[in-house]
C-alpha cells in the first residue's frame, strides 16, 4: 500500500496531540513509539487509538493466562492502556486470526501464533515486519535463542514474529521401568538402533512398550542431520527432499519398531495416550520439555518421581512447539507502537519471561534467563533432577530447518505413507516414490 | 409493543397492506406505502440470507478461479482461470476422499432405510402406547451435539480400555459365537480398515431415528381401508407390504434418500472429530468435506479448496438429480 506524503505529516502531529494530551507517550516507550509510527508509515488507518482505549490482545491457553499474569507489570508501564485479552481455544484462535489478517478487519493490537502458523503467516504479508530500524530489533536479536528468533524470519528477511516461550526437545523416560529391565540410559540414548533395541529388552522384561506411536521417531529422525538451512521436505529451489537417506532411515526404523511391537499406536493427546502414561504402559515420550509440566499436573500425576528427562537419542536437538507474538502490518502505526511496547514487555523483560516459566512452564525464548538459580532447581516430578539444565543446553543447540510453505501437506503425505509401510506392508522406496510425486505436484501451487 | 406486534399480524392476516404499512410507519423513523411492506416485512431474512449464504456462495466460486495468500488481504488474489478445478481433478487426494466419502455414504445410508423403513411399520402398526416413547427414543441421537457422539464413541472404540472391546472379549469367551469375534482387541480407529466401518456405524445409529420418523408420517397418512380390502382379498403381511405400503412410501422415500445422499456426501462432523479432524491413519476416515476443509485451512489453498467444493456441489446436484429419476413415478405405475 502506498502512502500519500501528507499522511506521515498528519500522522505525526496526531500523535504529537495524542501525546501532549494523554501523557502516554513518555520516556523510552515515546522513543519507541516515534520510531516505530516512522516505519510503519505505509500501512493501514491513520488515527491513533482513544485515550485509554485497550490494547487487544489475541491469544491461546495458557498463553492468555500469561499475558493477563503480565498486567500488573504493563499497567506500571502504561497506565492509562488497559489490557483486553480475547481468549480462544488454539485451533479457533488461530483460524481468527487467518480470518482478520485476510480482512483486515477486527484486528488484535498483538497475536499469540504457534509455531506452525507462524512459518505460514510468514509466507504472505500480513505481519509487521520487526527486523525494520524503527523497532530497533537488531540490536536485541541475540537475547533470544538463535534457532527461535530464525523461526520467526520469513524466506525474504522479514522479523514477522518474536519468541516468546520455545519447546527445546527431550526424551522422557520411566526410570523405574528402566531399571527393572536392567537397560541403562546409555543404551537408550547413545544411538537409534540401540533405541530401538532398548525398546525390545523393556517390553521383553516389563511388558511396556517403548513408544506411543512409531511415527514419534519418524518425526524426530527426519529432523536429524538436517544441513544448515535445509528444509525438512523441500529445498530452496522447491526441489523433493524426502527420497533421502534421512526419510528412509526413520521409516526403516519406524517400521522396525511398529513389527516388533514396541509402539501403542496412540496418538498423542487421546484417551489411550494419557492412559497409557498413568498405567506405565508407555515407557518413553519424545517431546517439547512442556510435557513434563503437563504430565505432572493432569497427565499423570500419579506417576511423580518415576520420570527422568534426558537429550535425545544420538545426539538430536529438535523443538518441539513454541509461541510467538505478532503484530498486524495493516493497524494504524500508533497502534503498533503500543503494541510492540507489549511484545516487548513479554519476550525481552527477563523478570516477565521467569515469571511465565515458573508459573506456566513457559520455557524462555530470552537467553538472558538462563543464568537464573530457577534452572538448577530440582524437579520433583522427575525424581529431583535439575532437569531444565539439560533443555537450557539443547535450547542453544537447536537448528532451525527452512519453512515452505507445502511443510503441513508434506507432513500428511509422509504420515500417510509411513501408516502404509507399517500396517498395509508397503515398501519404503515405493512409499517414499509416491509421497515425493504427490508434493512434486504441490511444491510450486 | 406487543400489542403493535399482534395488530401487525393482524392486518397481514386480513393482506391489508394499508393498516400494516401505517402500524409500521408509527414504530418505524420512515413513512411507508403499502407496496413496500412486504418488501420491508421480508429483508431481515433477505438480509441474512444474502450476507451469510448467497454472498460465501458467489466468493468461494470466485475464489475458485483465483490463488490466494489469505494473510495478504483480500486484494492477494491472482486470477489463474480453471487452473484450481485442474488440480482438484488431478489430485490423488481428492478422488480418495471421495472414495471414502461415498464408502462412508453408502454404509451408513443404504442402513439406515432398511432398517428404518421396517422399524416404523412396526411403530405404527405394534406398539400401542408405547409408540411415542419409542419414537422419542430411537430420535434422541438426531438431536444430540455430533461432538458429544463422538467423543462418546471415541471413549467406546478406544483400543485397551473401551467398552466395545470389552463386550467382544466377554462374547469370545462363548463357545461357538466366540470363534466368529477377534481374539485381540480391535484397533478401531488405528487401523485404516476399520475406520470407515466404525464412522459408518455411528452415523447410521445417529441418523436412523429421523428416517424412522420421517416413515412414521408417511406411514400415518395411508388409508387403512386399503389394508382392510386387501385382508379380505386374502392378501398376507408382506404382499400388503410390498403392495400396499412400499408403493405409499415413494414420495417419502425420495424425500428421505435424497437427504441420505446430500448429508452423506457431505459428511464432516462425525469423521474429523473422531480421527481429530486429520483423517485418520492412511487418510481412511478423510471425507471431501474433511479434505476440502484442510485444503483450505491446513494447507493454505483456498483457491483448490474453492475449486473441490464446487466439484463436490455437482456431484451432490447430479446424484440429487438420478435419485429424482429412480424415484419418479413410471407411465403406468398409479
Amino acid at each position: 500500500m502506498s502512502a500519500s506524503p501528507l499522511r506521515p505529516a498528519r500522522r505525526a502531529a496526531g500523535r504529537l496531540l495524542a501525546g501532549l494530551l494523554t501523557g502516554q507517550l513518555a520516556g523510552q516507550l515515546a522513543g519507541q513509539a516515534s520510531r516505530a509510527a516512522g516505519l510503519a508509515g505505509g500501512a493501514g488507518g491513520a488515527d491513533d487509538p482513544p485515550s485509554g482505549s485497550p490494547l487487544i490482545v489475541a491469544a491461546f491457553p495458557a498463553v492468555d493466562a500469561i499475558v493477563r499474569e503480565a498486567s500488573g507489570r504493563w499497567a506500571a508501564r502504561q497506565a492509562g492502556v488497559p489490557l483486553q485479552i480475547v481468549s480462544r481455544q488454539f485451533n479457533d484462535h488461530h483460524t481468527a486470526m487467518t480470518t482478520a489478517l485476510s480482512t483486515a478487519s477486527n484486528l488484535p493490537d498483538v497475536m499469540a501464533l504457534e509455531v506452525g502458523y507462524v512459518g505460514r503467516f510468514a509466507l504472505g504479508h500480513g505481519l509487521e515486519n520487526l527486523a525494520a530500524p524503527a523497532y530497533g530489533l537488531d540490536s536485541e536479536r541475540q537475547r533470544c535463542v538463535p534457532y527461535a528468533m530464525a523461526q520467526g524470519t520469513s524466506p525474504t528477511g522479514a522479523q514477522v514474529a518474536v519468541p516468546t516461550d520455545i519447546g527445546p526437545g527431550t526424551l522422557l523416560y520411566r526410570h523405574d521401568l528402566l531399571e527393572r529391565s536392567g537397560v541403562d540410559l546409555a543404551a537408550l540414548t547413545s544411538t537409534w538402533e540401540g533405541f530401538v533395541g532398548a525398546g525390545a529388552q523393556l517390553k521383553a522384561r516389563t511388558g511396556a512398550l517403548l513408544l506411543a506411536h512409531a511415527r514419534d521417531l519418524k518425526d524426530i529422525l527426519i529432523r536429524t542431520g538436517l544441513a544448515a538451512g535445509e528444509g525438512l521436505y523441500f529445498n530452496a529451489q522447491s526441489e523433493v527432499l524426502v527420497q533421502s537417506p534421512r526419510f528412509q532411515r526413520a521409516f526403516e526404523l519406524a517400521r522396525s519398531v511398529r513389527r516388533q511391537g514396541l509402539d501403542a499406536r496412540v496418538t498423542a493427546w487421546s484417551n489411550d495416550w494419557s492412559e497409557g502414561f498413568r498405567r506405565g504402559t508407555i515407557a518413553t515420550q519424545m517431546s517439547g520439555a512442556w510435557l513434563a509440566g503437563h504430565l505432572a499436573n493432569w497427565l499423570a500425576p500419579q506417576t511423580a518421581g518415576r520420570w527422568r528427562a534426558a537429550q535425545l537419542p544420538e545426539g538430536a536437538y529438535a523443538a518441539y512447539g513454541g509461541t510467538f507474538f505478532a503484530i498486524p502490518r495493516a493497524l494504524p502505526a500508533a497502534r503498533k507502537a503500543r503494541a510492540w511496547a507489549l511484545v516487548r514487555l513479554l519476550t525481552f523483560d527477563r523478570a516477565q519471561q521467569l515469571a511465565a516459566f515458573r508459573a506456566h512452564d513457559a520455557f524462555p525464548a530470552l537467553r538472558e534467563t538462563y543464568d537464573d538459580a530457577f534452572f538448577a532447581e530440582p524437579m520433583p516430578f522427575l525424581g529431583g533432577q535439575p532437569a531444565r539444565l539439560l533443555w537450557r543446553e539443547a535450547a542453544l543447540r537447536i537448528q532451525a530447518p527452512t519453512v515452505h510453505k507445502q511443510d503441513a501437506f508434506a507432513d500428511e503425505v509422509i504420515n500417510t505413507e509411513l501408516d502404509k509401510v507399517m500396517d498395509q506392508g508397503k515398501a519404503i522406496a515405493p512409499a517414499l516414490a509416491d509421497a515425493a510425486r504427490l508434493l512434486a505436484r504441490r511444491a510450486h501451487r | 409493543m406487543r400489542q403493535t406486534a399482534a395488530a401487525l399480524l393482524q392486518a397481514l392476516a386480513r393482506r391489508d397492506l394499508a393498516a400494516a404499512s401505517r402500524i409500521l410507519t408509527d414504530v418505524l423513523p420512515v413513512r411507508l406505502s403499502p407496496a413496500t411492506v412486504p418488501y420491508v416485512l421480508i429483508s431481515p431474512f433477505v438480509l441474512l440470507f444474502l450476507v451469510f449464504s448467497l454472498f460465501p456462495l458467489v466468493f468461494s466460486l470466485y475464489l475458485a478461479f483465483h490463488v490466494w495468500e489469505p494473510t495478504d488481504g483480500l486484494a492477494a488474489m491472482t486470477y489463474v482461470g480453471i487452473d484450481n478445478f485442474r488440480f482438484a481433478l488431478g489430485d490423488d487426494w481428492f478422488w480418495k476422499s471421495l472414495g471414502n466419502t461415498v464408502w462412508m455414504a453408502l454404509a451408513s445410508g443404504v442402513p439406515q432405510h432398511l432398517v428404518a423403513i421396517p422399524l416404523a411399520c412396526f411403530l405404527n402398526s405394534g406398539l400401542g402406547r408405547g409408540r411415542d416413547l419409542a419414537v422419542g427414543v430411537f430420535f434422541l441421537p438426531y438431536i444430540t451435539s455430533t461432538v458429544a457422539i463422538a467423543i462418546l464413541f471415541s471413549s467406546l472404540f478406544s483400543t485397551d480400555y473401551g467398552l466395545i472391546n470389552l463386550a467382544l472379549a466377554h462374547l469370545h469367551g462363548i463357545p461357538l459365537l466366540g470363534t466368529l469375534l477377534p481374539a485381540q482387541p480391535v484397533d478401531w480407529m488405528g487401523r485404516p480398515e476399520n475406520i470407515k466401518p466404525a464412522i459408518s456405524l455411528i452415523v447410521f445409529w445417529r441418523y436412523l431415528g429421523f428416517n424412522v420418523v420421517l416413515y412414521l408420517a408417511a406411514l400415518q397418512t395411508i388409508p387403512g381401508d386399503l389394508y382392510e380390502a386387501a385382508r379380505m382379498d386374502g392378501a398376507g403381511w408382506f404382499r400388503q407390504f410390498w403392495f400396499i405400503t412400499l408403493p405409499s412410501l415413494r414420495p417419502m422415500l425420495f424425500f428421505a434418500v435424497t437427504l441420505s445422499v446430500i448429508g452423506g456426501l457431505q459428511l464432516f462432523e462425525e469423521p474429523f472429530i473422531l480421527t481429530g479432524g486429520k483423517g485418520g491413519s492412511d487418510q481412511a476416515g478423510m471425507s471431501t468435506a474433511i479434505y476440502l476443509y484442510r485444503t483450505a485451512f491446513d494447507f493454505n489453498d483456498f483457491g483448490a479448496a474453492s475449486a473441490m467444493s464446487w466439484l463436490l456441489f455437482f456431484l451432490v446436484a447430479g446424484l440429487t438429480y438420478a435419485t429424482n429419476r429412480a424415484f419418479r413415478p413410471r407411465a403406468g405405475s398409479q
